[in-house]
């Protein structure tokens, strides 16, 4: 992690967005990462959702686990509260954070081995509780920071940088966040901000667990000939379903489309996701069917892209608890602590 | 022959049952008749990790003189369980006094000749009487109920009242029930003489109440304001987490909407769920999690997150017998290293020790306060024996004029006017620095938290001396504690002694009585009950007034004791270690005989099983 900051200066023409901020508002520190790394990319493509969307930098929190990935949170949104937890162990965190104030937008950053690996079981409950929040995982393969060992998400056949072939099976993480009830799905390339941007932009807006897959090169370990999680790779492989644009608070203009072409997803909070087929038949708002077209996909090789799930009318997990609408963090002493009068009334039923 | 035992309102009552029976609830019965005689009671429940068909104990302590902990020995066994009649037997005080099922014949050979046998044809009253088979299973137990109304001198109109409330909510039951007693009640009068053992009316319980310790905290939870609770299932923590629920529905939901204001998630395993309470400590919420040593484990972790990034949390630890799943069903003190010096790395945690339901209560709500004043982790250390066995105790008090403390938070009014944020920057001298909750400000008080290490400002720093800076004032905030956490109680001896005993948890009740089972006998020691750690200086001042100090405990290797010479430099010469970890509460007679012996008497314990 470094401890250089960014000067704050920028060109006076920079564009602003409806707050009034600039882009540079959205950044963090200078990372620290390798140069070349596709998660920096990624950081950068979170800065751009935020700045366009026009979110409020201090009413994100952004958390991590451990490991390269859960490192960049402190390269995006400096002005947000930032918390670089433990190995694996983020959606706890998350979910207990998200518990005690409802109102913040939560973004969690991982990694293939802090979220596929040692925290598979956190990733899952986090999941399937429905726990309002966007969380991206850095999918490279392999562990950089102890220098090249595979993760679990590493395809089995594949190869490492020192020669190793990877004898375990690969775990997928869309197919897992499926089956799990995640009610956003999408997948995406730490190269292609242009699918990535939407795709974050709609994970932000999205109420309930929005997952996004980022495959994200290692260029340190990961980036040879025989990995199936190099730049070379995944640009052959990559087969997008389908391209999105978001509208937040603005009416959805759909007339250069021809009929059929175009799927208009209205989420919760009116944010409209104009999704151009690419693939042909594939409904997004379909969860069986994505599931078996991926399995299908993956079989012939293929890395399917794309926002490949939504549940527009997802409910999150303080609507499951039917907690208060304000912050558990924000109520009164007189609002959490019944007082003396309940407390008689307690002790003579001890009695 | 030796004398049967002669005793009103003072004698030990001791069940043994097959779990599964339906026996509880008449031994709850029994119970909650002689409380509503005036006659104090203590009552523990010693179960197996089990939900059908293996033995279970319930020990009655009647004590008009109100000795609440465990006395040792057993004056009268009610024997139900046949697996475990020779042990039961074996049990008896001399001259005591055996209660058995004589429907089937039982050779001469089976009893002692030094008790008094009371049979009664439990089973064939029971069948003669009832066709069903659920019916004679349960009403079994009223019967024997019954007879024990009898024999003992209990009031059958307070027991008749008893079952009338039981049964409220299924009137028909009722009659049933008030039928079986008084089966019981009639077969004894017709062929059954009292025993020497007597119930009296007397005045001696009071506006006293009669709760477990899980309970007691789960309700201090609600009173400390806590938000957000995550658990995973554990004995004997669980009812805990059940009775905090159940509390939070009668008192935590928004009168207008309905809504709760509270969240309980049951979380997948230990680890989540005290990464939960750190997720929400972090946030400004209290929060908290229950859990028994196994689950301290594998929370360590996180409990060090929590020290070093400095993040409020509560961990309830309602011990068990350890080590590994050790005795899971059965008591002891086998945390207190454990929990205090949890995680890797130099780390001290701020343990909460109650004596039983009474502080469970009061420390389960000063815990938040004093997890958000200290921005660290607090334990509070129950046990199985108060967390979850009725005790008799005072009832539960609140100020109303007393604010929750959330300690030192930085709002955006400070941070406009100019305050100088640093998250670990000691702006007082107490070691504590003030924290920003996520969203305060737009522009000000964001920080990046992260169990790395950091200089004043939160910044990434792998410098020694940053490091060394930052370490230094956590050992200021562990002093700062001291003056925070409940003081230690001090019982002077009637006379002047250079012996001195300290003690701590739910071995106070069995202390109070071995104090002054010492005392009749002309033994006088100077007692301090802990209540808590880091210890302050009024501990060690205690131990170096006295020549030697005696710390009783219930684990095997003195965990308090180790942890009063590590935390003070005490000479270990100087305190003696008394221990009981057979898994059983700890008795006044296994106390006073230790003690005793020590102090040079030569009278050892006669019954308990660690004096054996």
């Amino acid at each position: 992690m470094t401890y250089i900051a960014k000067p704050a200066f920028h060109h006076p023409s920079l564009n602003t967005n409806a707050l009034g901020f600039t882009r540079r508002d959205y950044e963090g520190r200078v990372s620290t990462l390798c140069a070349g790394c596709g998660h920096d990319s990624i950081s950068a493509a979170i800065v751009q959702a935020c700045f366009e969307i026009d979110l409020e930098p201090h009413r994100l929190a952004k958390l991590s686990g451990i490991g390269c990935s859960s490192k960049t949170p402190d390269y995006f949104l400096g002005a947000s509260h930032g918390f670089n937890t433990v190995h694996g162990r983020m959606p706890s965190v998350l979910t207990g954070a998200n518990l005690a104030n409802r109102e913040l937008i939560y973004l969690g950053v991982s990694g293939d081995g802090d979220s596929a690996s040692i925290g598979l079981g956190q990733f899952a409950h986090a999941m399937r509780r429905g726990v309002n929040m966007a969380y991206i995982v850095e999918n490279n393969g392999v562990y950089g920071l102890t220098k090249g060992q595979f993760s679990a998400t590493a395809d089995k056949g594949s190869k490492s940088k020192k020669g190793l072939v990877n004898h375990d099976s690969g775990i997928d993480m869309v197919a897992l966040a499926l089956q799990l009830g995640a009610t956003f799905v999408g997948r995406s390339f730490s190269g292609d901000k242009e699918q990535l941007v939407p795709l974050i932009k709609a994970a932000l807006a999205h109420r309930g667990a929005a997952f996004i897959d980022v495959l994200s090169p290692c260029i340190a370990f990961n980036n040879h000939a025989g990995s199936t999680k190099s730049f070379d790779w995944v640009r052959e492989h990559n087969e997008a379903v389908n391209h999105l644009d978001i509208m937040v608070g603005r009416a959805p203009v759909t007339a250069s489309y021809d009929p059929g072409e175009l799927v208009e997803v209205t989420q919760h909070d009116g944010s409209v996701l104009l999704l151009r087929k690419v693939a042909a038949d594939y409904d997004p708002t379909n969860r069986v069917k994505a599931m078996a077209f991926l399995q299908d996909r993956q079989a012939a090789g293929e890395i399917v892209t794309g926002l490949l799930y939504v549940d527009p009318e997802a409910e999150d997990l303080h609507m499951s608890l039917e907690t208060v609408e304000a912050p558990l963090n924000a109520l009164s002493d007189a609002e959490i602590c019944p007082g003396s009068r309940a407390l008689d009334k307690i002790n003579a039923r001890l009695r | 022959m030796v004398k049967p035992i002669a005793a009103i309102n003072d004698f030990v009552v001791k069940f043994a049952n097959v779990n599964g029976s339906g026996s509880a609830s008449a031994n709850g019965l029994f119970v909650k008749a002689i409380l509503r005689m005036g006659v104090p009671v203590a009552a523990r429940n010693i179960f197996p990790s089990n939900i059908q068909g293996l033995p279970t104990w319930y020990e009655i302590r009647v004590s008009g003189q109100g000795w609440m902990g465990r006395r040792g020995g057993v004056d009268l066994m009610v024997a139900m369980n046949p697996q475990t009649w020779d042990r039961d037997l074996a049990e008896i005080e001399p001259g005591g006094y055996l209660f058995y099922d004589s429907t089937k014949p039982m050779p001469a050979t089976r009893f002692r000749d030094d008790i008094t046998v009371v049979g009664a044809p439990l089973t064939a009253i029971c069948n003669a009487a009832y066709v069903e088979p659920s019916k004679r299973k349960v009403l079994k137990n009223i019967i024997y109920l019954g007879v024990l109304t009898y024999i003992l001198g209990i009031e059958p109109e307070v027991v008749e009242a008893l079952l009338r409330e039981e049964y409220a909510s299924k009137p028909a039951l009722v009659g049933a029930n008030i039928e079986a007693l008084n089966l019981g009640i009639d077969h004894a009068r017709k062929t059954l003489k009292p025993l020497g053992l007597r119930l009296e009316r007397a005045d001696a319980v009071g506006d006293r109440i009669f709760v477990d310790g899980n309970t007691a905290a789960g309700l201090g939870a609600v009173y400390g304001g806590a938000t957000v609770c995550a658990w995973y299932p554990i004995t004997p923590s669980t009812s805990l987490a059940e009775a905090f629920t159940d509390y939070c529905k009668k008192l935590r939901h928004d009168p207008e909407t309905g809504k709760a204001r509270y969240a309980i998630v049951q979380a997948e395993d230990e680890i989540a769920s005290i990464g939960m309470v750190v997720g929400a400590g972090w946030n400004g919420s209290r929060a908290f999690t229950c859990t028994s040593g196994p689950g301290v484990s594998l929370m360590q972790e996180f409990i060090g997150l929590s020290y070093f990034a400095e993040i409020p949390a509560v961990i309830f630890d309602v011990q068990r017998g350890g080590p590994s799943t050790g005795m899971p069903t059965r008591t002891q003190q086998s945390d207190i290293l454990s929990a205090a010096y949890a995680s890797h790395g130099d780390t001290k945690h701020v343990m909460l020790l109650p004596e039983g339901p009474g502080e469970c209560f009061e420390f389960g709500a000063q815990a938040f306060d004093l997890a958000d004043r200290l921005q660290t982790t607090v334990f509070v250390m129950l046990d199985l024996d108060m967390g979850m066995n009725e005790w008799l105790i005072p009832p539960f008090q609140w100020d109303d004029s007393r604010p929750l403390d959330r300690g030192k938070i930085m709002t955006a009014e400070m941070l406009e006017a100019g305050a100088d944020f640093g998250r670990y920057l000691d702006v007082d001298g107490d070691g504590v620095p003030y924290r920003t909750l996520p969203a305060t400000h737009p522009s000000k008080g964001a920080y990046f938290t992260r169990g790395t290490s950091r200089d004043r400002y939160a910044r990434y720093s792998e410098e020694g001396a940053v490091y060394v800076d930052n370490m230094e004032r956590l050992l200021r905030k562990f002093d700062t504690a001291k003056s925070l956490v409940p003081a230690p109680i001090a019982r002077k001896a009637r006379k002047a002694t250079s012996y001195g005993v300290i003690y701590y948890g739910s071995t106070a009740p069995a202390m109070d009585e071995a104090l002054a089972v010492l005392e009749a006998k002309g033994l006088h020691l100077d007692a301090l009950r802990l209540r808590a750690f880091p210890f302050p200086g009024e501990v060690f001042d205690f131990i170096a007034s006295h020549e030697l100090v005696f710390v009783v405990e219930q684990n095997r290797d003195a965990q308090l004791r180790a942890l009063l010479i590590n935390e003070g430099g005490v000479d270990p010469a100087r305190l003696v270690k008394v221990l009981n970890y057979d898994g059983s509460p700890i008795t006044a007679r296994f106390i006073a005989g230790e003690i005793g012996g020590l102090m040079g008497t030569t009278e050892k314990a006669t019954t308990g099983e660690m004096a054996k």
